[in-house]
């Protein structure tokens, strides 16, 4: 995270280098598929969205490969972030005070690292469903291949699919909620890499804190 | 194979009503099997890839009749061969005709997401339409007989269709066409299941057969094939047959509670964060309030 590597505007940080923008829009992208392509599967009325990605037969062709890709970006993730996103007791408190951070009394909350620990939850969500995405979705991928007595797999991968996708999905719509509503600026980072030194004071003081020392000027 | 002569009561992956439900007075045909007479010549299934047109695959030899372990997606129709020990120490064939059973309340139907790939006609046949269907496997996992078979090549699944070409001319199954010792019958369910009753009476009463009876499992709503069978109580005997088969309760569960509660959660999530929004907006506007508060978060 060296941030000599790109130009940051004045009064602002480098938030995420260009390795951890870029995974984030491989994953992005990946999943907007794997998401568009699984409703399809998952109910008749969205079936439609298959047929507008190119028809069913593809989608369920190019639906295994692109969790290759999307199970890839998030191991990525998991090298590049996995340390910075234990938890820790001051996790415990930012948790104990969500509802006010929920109902944006952000002065009122614990101060968070780089990451707050609703981050973290949503990292590690995502980590761990999919480990249970890939692993069922490869017993999924060539039922030809399947004899009788592995079906009893094939039907609970199924299950376990349907359910970990359903999870992700509400981790997908609070982090899109968070990332393009709520918090402004946060998008920007994901785009341009750098945040304003009020967004970082603001919801990552203690981050903020690690990246200027105790300085409270502006980096040079 | 799409027949435009029959209508559709059911079909899978499918949003809104369904043509073809009840709007036709129409007989539901079924296929009657008579175990106790098969001599297992395996007529039936040169007939079914004959008729079908199927290319012709690798046998499996294992120094006894079975032709090979299981039906393929390009062999419906099996003669499943079982040497059974009776009570007295005498042995005897038990041979049954294996294909699709054509459940009233398909797994396979349920089961898959594919809309129109696969569907059941108001005659009773469940039909794979292959122009529809996506290689999921979905069907495979939904059915209790272990049925239908994916091509490696093609990625489409294919079964038994009932000969649906030759009914809905008007003619029976090419299968039934082919036995040469008159264990296969074909016409109404109602009719199917009077003869059916008949011969598992004649025998219990005239063959010593105590235990015979017929197989037509409720848990699946009954089936479009149904058998005789020299011991009714014991259906595993033949290959396998279930004794009491339904649709799978991992499909169950996916397509009931697992479906509803996605469902729910996922437009509750929607309108929550909508109505979230509405109630409190952005956490703060970039330009006014993060500059007017830097020291913002300090405790």
């Amino acid at each position: 995270m060296s941030p000599s590597e790109q130009s940051i505007p004045h009064g602002h940080v480098l938030r995420y280098n260009l390795r951890e923008r870029l995974t984030h829009w491989v994953a992005a992208a990946a999943y907007i598929y794997l998401l568009s392509t699984g409703l399809a599967f998952w109910s008749p009325w969205l079936f439609w969205l298959a047929a507008a990605l190119g028809g069913a037969q593809v989608s369920r062709m190019l639906h295994p490969w692109a969790g290759l890709l999307f199970f890839a970006s998030v191991w990525n993730m998991y090298v590049m972030w996995a340390r910075q996103m234990k938890y820790t007791d001051d996790d415990r408190k930012w948790w104990k005070a969500v509802k006010y951070y929920s109902t944006n009394q952000d002065d009122k909350m614990p101060p968070a690292g780089r990451y707050n620990a609703g981050q973290k939850f949503l990292f590690w969500g995502f980590f761990w469903s999919s480990l249970l995405l890939l692993l069922s979705g490869i017993i999924m991928w060539s039922p030809q291949y399947f004899a009788w007595h592995s079906l009893i797999a094939m039907r609970i991968s199924v299950l376990i699919h349907a359910s970990a996708a359903l999870f992700t999905i509400g981790l997908f719509m609070i982090h899109l909620y968070m990332g393009l509503f709520a918090e402004r600026g946060a998008f920007g980072s994901v785009i341009r890499g750098d945040v304003s030194i009020a967004f970082a004071k603001r919801y990552h003081p203690a981050w903020y804190k690690e990246i200027v020392g105790e300085s409270s000027s502006p980096r040079k | 194979m799409s027949q435009a002569t029959l209508r559709v009561q059911k079909i899978s992956g499918h949003a809104g009503s369904v043509p073809g439900e009840d709007t036709q007075r129409e007989y539901t045909v079924c296929k009657l099997i008579d175990t106790t007479t098969c001599i297992g010549c395996k007529a039936c299934e040169v007939a079914c890839m004959e008729w079908n047109d199927l290319p012709f695959g690798e046998t499996v030899f294992d120094n006894t009749y079975q032709t090979m372990p299981e039906t393929r997606w390009n062999y419906w129709n099996l003669i499943l061969f079982n040497e059974h020990e009776r009570e007295d120490g005498s042995l005897m064939w038990l041979m049954r005709k294996n294909q699709c059973m054509h459940c009233a309340e398909p797994g396979c139907l349920a089961a898959c997401p594919a809309d129109g790939a696969i569907v059941q006609y108001t005659n009773g046949i469940v039909d794979f339409q292959q122009a529809n269907c996506i290689g999921c496997g979905y069907c495979i996992t939904g059915c209790p007989f272990d049925i239908p078979k994916m091509n490696p090549k093609t990625h489409r699944v294919f079964k038994c269709t009932l000969c649906t070409d030759r009914v809905s001319e008007g003619l029976e199954p090419a299968c039934i066409k082919s036995c040469p010792t008159g264990c296969l019958h074909f016409g109404s369910k109602d009719d199917m299941l009077d003869l059916a009753g008949k011969r598992a009476k004649q025998l219990r009463d005239h063959s010593n057969f105590p235990k015979a009876g017929v197989y037509d499992p409720p848990g699946v709503g009954g089936t479009g094939v149904v058998y005789v069978l020299h011991d009714a109580t014991n259906p595993e005997l033949y290959g396998g047959l279930p004794k009491n088969p339904h649709v799978p309760l991992s499909v169950k569960l996916w397509k009931g509670p697992l479906k509803w509660l996605g469902n729910v959660a996922m437009i509750g999530g929607l309108v929550g964060l909508f109505v979230h929004y509405l109630r409190y907006g952005p956490k703060a506007r970039e330009e006014e309030d993060l500059a007017a508060k830097p020291g913002g978060g300090k405790s």
